[in-house]
C-alpha cells in the first residue's frame, strides 16, 4: 500500500537518517585528524579572525542593548510593584549570564560567521576545490574543517564573555540615566546575589553551542550541491538549523546544569 | 602501472561508465577521447577515487583503490598522483603563489623559502610571469587553466591525470601545454593520463588512444592504427573532427 503522505514521511524519514549517519562520520574524521595531524596554525588564527574578531561589533551592540532593555522592563516593573526600582544589577546580570548572554551571542555567530562558513566551504564543494585538496596531499577535514571547529570552540566563549560585560554594563547604564540607581549599588546587587557557579552556568553552555555550530555549518557547507543556487540554500538552511538548535540545546543542558547544581 | 578492470560507475539517472578495461604501463601516455558529456571527467576522477566506482578495480601499484574504505591508505595512494581539474579547481582565498606552492608543503620536502623559486619556475612552464601576487579571481579563464597546471605538476607526481588541458587556450599557450606535458613524460618519466576531447592533442602527444563511446572503450590503439579504426563511434568522431578543423 502506497499512500502518498506515507510515502512523504518515509522520505523525510530516511533523509533525516541518512543526513545524521552522515554527521556522524564527519564528527569522527574531525575527532580522528584532529589528534593525528599537527595544526594548520595559519588557517586557525585566519578564521578565528573571521568568526571571532568580525563578529565583535554585532554582538557588542546586540548585548549592550539587551542590558539596557532588560534594567529598562526590570525598573518598571519593579517600580510599579516595590514603588522603587529594586535589584535591577541583580536580575540583569542574572539574565544576562545565565541566559541571554551565551544565547544572543550564539545566535549572532551562527547568523554572521556560521553562514559565512557554509557559503564558503559550500563553494569550494561545487568548484572542485574540496576534490583538490584530496589532490594535493591533505583533506578538507585536516585543512578546513578542524581549524574551524577550534575557532568557534575558542571564539565564542570568549565573546560570550565579552557579550556578559557589556549587557551589564549597559544595564547600569540605563539604571544611572533612567532609574537613579547608583552604580554601587547596582555593583553591590551583582556582587551579593551572584557568584561563579551563575556565570560558569552560561559559559559553559557556550561550548556545546560553538560545537553545535561548526558542526551544523561545515556538514552543510560539505553536502552542497547545485552551483550558485546550492550554496544559497544551503547557507540558509545551515543558519535555520543552527538557530533553532541553540534553543532548543539551551533549555536540555540548562536542565542538565540546573540537575548538577551549576 | 595502473589496471583497471571492469569499471562500472553509474549515477541515479543513467550508466555512465560500464564495463571499463585498460592497463596503463610505467612511462606511457594514455589519452582518453570522446564527446563531451560522455564520461570523461567521471573516468578520470574515479581513477584517484574522487568518485567510487559501483564495481570493478582499479589497481594502482599493486593496492586495489577501488574498494578500498581507509581513508589513510587511499591518502597515501593519492600522493603518488597529480590531477589537474576540468574548471582548474584553484583555491580562491589564495594568491596565484599560495596555489601553487600548496602541495609542495604536504607533498615535499622542499623548505618554505624555496617555494618562491619553484613557483615562478613551474609559472613559467605554462608561460606566465608576475602573477604571483594575483587571486584567481583576478585571471582569465585560461591564466586559470595554465596556473592550475603548474599547481598540480609542481610536487613532481609518478603519474599525472589531465582533464582537458588545452581546453579554452590560445595556439600558442596550447602548444606550450603540448610541450609540458610530453617533457613531464620524457625528462621525468611520469605516467601520464589526457582525457580530452580534443582528437588531433590525443594523436599527436599519446603512446596509446582510447576512445570512450557509450560507456566502453570501444578503440585502445596506437595514433597510427587509431585513424583506421573501423568503429563506427571512432570514424564519426574523427570526421567531426577533421571538420570542425579546416
Ligand atoms: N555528480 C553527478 N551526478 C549526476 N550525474 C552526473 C554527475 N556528474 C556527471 N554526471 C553525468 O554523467 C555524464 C558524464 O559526465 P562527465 O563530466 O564525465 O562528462 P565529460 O565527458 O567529462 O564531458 P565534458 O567533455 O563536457 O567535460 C553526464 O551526462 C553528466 O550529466
Ligand atoms: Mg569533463
Amino acid at each position: 500500500m502506497k499512500h502518498p503522505i506515507l510515502q512523504e514521511i518515509g522520505r523525510d524519514f530516511i533523509g533525516i537518517t541518512e543526513a545524521l549517519g552522515s554527521a556522524a562520520l564527519l564528527l569522527r574524521s574531525v575527532f580522528f585528524w584532529f589528534f593525528r595531524s599537527g595544526f594548520e596554525a595559519g588557517e586557525i588564527v585566519k578564521q578565528a579572525v573571521k568568526i571571532g574578531v568580525d563578529s565583535l561589533a554585532v554582538t557588542a551592540l546586540t548585548s549592550f542593548f539587551t542590558g539596557m532593555v532588560l534594567a529598562l522592563q526590570m525598573g518598571s516593573s519593579m517600580r510599579n510593584l516595590f514603588n522603587e526600582p529594586m535589584f535591577i544589577g541583580t536580575m540583569v546580570a542574572f539574565s544576562m549570564l545565565k541566559e541571554l548572554g551565551p544565547v544572543m551571542t550564539s545566535i549572532v555567530v551562527a547568523g554572521r560567521a556560521g553562514a559565512v562558513v557554509t557559503a564558503e566551504i559550500g563553494t569550494m564543494q561545487v568548484t572542485e576545490q574540496i576534490d583538490a585538496l584530496y589532490t594535493l596531499g591533505t583533506n578538507p577535514t585536516r585543512y578546513l574543517l578542524v581549524p574551524r571547529y577550534i575557532a568557534f570552540m575558542v571564539m565564542l566563549p570568549l565573546l560570550t564573555v565579552f557579550a556578559d560585560f557589556l549587557g551589564v554594563v549597559g544595564g547600569c547604564l540605563v539604571g544611572i540615566v533612567k532609574l537613579g540607581v547608583s552604580p554601587s549599588v547596582y555593583l553591590e546587587d551583582i556582587l551579593t546575589y551572584l557568584d561563579i557557579a551563575d556565570f560558569m552556568h552560561g559559559f559553559l553552555k557556550t561550548f556545546v553551542f560553538a560545537f553545535m555550530i561548526a558542526t551544523v555549518s561545515c556538514y552543510k557547507g560539505l553536502s552542497t550541491k547545485g552551483g550558485a543556487e546550492g550554496v544559497g540554500k544551503a547557507t540558509t538552511e545551515a543558519v535555520v538549523a543552527s538557530m533553532v538548535l541553540v534553543m532548543v540545546l539551551d533549555y536540555f543542558i540548562s536542565a542538565l546544569l540546573v540537575a548538577v547544581g551549576i | 602501472m595502473i589496471e583497471i578492470k571492469n569499471l562500472v560507475k553509474s549515477f541515479p539517472d543513467r550508466c555512465v561508465l560500464d564495463d571499463i578495461s585498460a592497463d596503463i604501463k610505467e612511462g606511457e601516455l594514455f589519452s582518453v577521447i570522446g564527446p563531451s558529456g560522455i564520461g570523461k571527467s567521471t573516468f578520470i576522477k574515479c581513477l584517484i577515487r574522487l568518485l567510487r566506482p559501483d564495481s570493478g578495480r582499479i589497481i594502482v601499484d599493486g593496492q586495489d583503490i577501488a574498494s578500498m574504505t581507509n581513508e589513510f591508505a587511499l591518502a597515501k595512494v593519492r600522493r603518488s598522483f597529480g590531477y589537474l581539474f576540468q574548471e582548474g579547481a584553484l583555491f580562491d582565498s589564495l594568491t596565484v603563489l599560495e596555489n601553487v606552492a600548496f602541495g609542495l608543503k604536504y607533498l615535499t620536502d622542499i623548505p618554505g623559502s624555496e617555494y618562491p623559486r619553484v613557483v615562478k619556475e613551474k609559472l613559467a612552464l605554462v608561460g606566465l610571469k608576475d602573477v604571483e601576487h594575483l587571486k584567481p579571481a583576478e585571471l582569465s579563464v585560461g591564466m586559470k587553466k595554465r596556473v592550475s597546471l603548474a599547481r598540480s605538476v609542481a610536487a613532481e607526481p609518478k603519474y599525472m591525470l589531465y582533464d582537458e588541458p588545452t581546453t579554452g587556450l590560445d595556439p600558442v599557450t596550447t602548444g606550450m601545454v603540448k610541450d609540458l606535458i610530453l617533457d613531464m613524460r620524457e625528462k621525468l618519466k611520469i605516467t601520464s593520463i589526457v582525457v580530452t576531447h580534443d582528437l588531433n592533442l590525443a594523436l599527436e602527444i599519446s603512446s596509446r588512444v582510447a576512445m570512450l563511446y557509450a560507456g566502453e572503450f570501444v578503440e585502445v590503439s596506437e595514433p597510427s592504427r587509431f585513424r583506421q579504426s573501423e568503429h563506427k563511434g571512432v570514424k564519426e568522431f574523427m570526421e567531426i573532427s577533421h571538420l570542425s578543423r579546416k
